[in-house]
């Protein structure tokens, strides 16, 4: 066996990789740029947080996403890389879902965007699928003994999102209200909705 | 017993410690972070591959690389992609980052592009089959312990175990023969739902693990 090749800054790597690339005519800054605006700016969190929002207030929005989230998360204009199919879990106060990417960081990138560091970290794919009631207890969400913890592990193309249980004192708001209170982490499943 | 194939493997592992804080930070913490993204992005499109060769190629990171982190192991993996294509090599890339450090060395000459060639059945993973799926949901199916050399979606946590078929996916191109461009070979994919206790033993937590296995991951539990 060679030994490994000597490490090389990332950020350097990067650089020169862009570099030869440009020169190559394979990639153009124009298109980097509008790849870094539309995952900083268009697709992330905020858009999943529209469909929690609308299967909260509509209960004929919310049996539709249940069966075909993929369609359902359409209706809302939210398609593309890594959403080819979605499936959406409920959260209720008996049931709890969470999900994970052992073996990469497989994310529903229309309705979440790109996945935060905690999600890529070996630490929650190597621990959440033997021991979740421990992680969600360090991520600070302590669940009753009597809620049923289930742990999905994207394992292929299907993609999940958590749809996370409406909270308390929230009967009157509108969805934009709703929506603004919807985090990524409870659309994973690591974390609940605070009431406002 | 438990097969590992690589670093990337590490659903059940011991030694990583606590989980990060949640925290709300952007996608790129800093603007290299977002250029290797895009690289990443367009690298199986650039090399004339596919997403799955595109994991397999993170997945070859040696694990001191691997676990620099996630941006690090993406763009080493793109890099690989694009040299095993001939549209880039290694040395090209540390003599152009010498380079814009400041050091005069010389540039290797260009590789002779050659990328791989594989019927695609259309955009996307997801496919359509004529043979009926072999396994129902409610069936009861063993985990093969096979000891995959390539890429494979098949977990080493599960290897081995048994649970039972909770659903039917869409039919998905298989990832372990299109990541090494022997064609897309379509299988059924199933949901498969397991026991806490069956993957880690009678003192696990109590929960149920559930993911998808494609069929010839799969066999009838006796």
């Amino acid at each position: 066996m060679t030994s490994a090749p000597e490490h090389l800054d990332p950020a350097l790597r990067v650089e020169a990789l862009a570099s030869l690339l440009a020169e190559r005519g394979l990639v153009d800054e124009a298109t980097v740029e509008t790849f870094i605006k539309t995952y900083e700016q268009s697709v992330g969190p905020m858009n999943g947080a529209k469909v929690v929002a609308k299967a909260w207030t509509d209960p004929d929005y919310r049996a539709r996403l249940l069966a075909d989230g993929t369609a359902a998360i359409a209706e809302l204009g939210f398609k593309g890389p890594q959403g080819e199919h979605i499936v959406v879990l409920e959260n209720t106060p008996a049931v709890h879902h969470v999900v994970v990417c052992t073996l990469c960081s497989c994310y529903p990138w229309p309705v979440l965007g790109l996945p935060p560091s905690w999600y890529k970290d070996p630490a929650y794919r190597a621990r959440v699928v033997r021991e979740p009631r421990r992680v969600l207890s360090e991520f600070g969400l302590d669940l009753g003994d009597e809620v049923e913890i289930r742990v999905h592990d994207s394992s292929s193309e299907v993609r999940y999102m958590v749809l996370p249980e409406r909270p308390a004192g929230t009967e009157g708001a509108t969805q934009e209200e709703l929506a603004a209170l919807v985090t990524r982490d409870a659309m994973v499943g690591v974390a609940k909705v605070a009431s406002p | 017993m438990r097969h590992v194939d690589g670093i990337h493997d590490v659903g059940g592992m011991h030694g990583f410690g606590h989980v990060q804080e949640l925290t709300d930070a952007p996608p790129f913490a800093e603007p290299w972070e977002g250029k290797a993204f895009v690289i990443g992005a367009l690298a199986a499109r650039i090399s004339g591959t596919n997403l799955h060769a595109f994991r397999h190629a993170i997945e070859r990171v040696p694990p001191q690389e691997y676990l620099v982190g996630y941006w690090n192991r993406w763009t080493i993996g793109a890099q690989t992609l694009m040299e095993d294509s001939g549209i880039i090599t290694d040395a090209e890339v540390r003599a152009r980052a010498a380079r814009l450090s400041g050091q005069d060395v010389p540039e290797p000459p260009r590789p002779e592009p050659h990328k791989p060639q594989m019927a695609s059945g259309g955009a996307g993973n997801l496919r359509t089959l004529d043979t009926q799926p072999a396994f129902a949901v409610g069936d009861r199916v063993r985990v093969a312990d096979h000891g995959a050399v390539g890429h494979t979606r098949l977990p080493g946590y599960v290897r081995g175990r048994t649970g039972t078929v909770a659903a039917l996916q869409p039919c998905q191109v298989f990832p372990d023969t299109a990541a090494h461009f022997a064609g897309e070979n379509p299988q059924h994919c199933y949901t498969v739902d397991f026991d806490s206790r069956e993957l880690w033993g009678s003192d696990a937590e109590p929960f149920r693990l559930s993911l998808e296995l494609f069929e010839p991951y799969l066999e009838p539990a006796r």
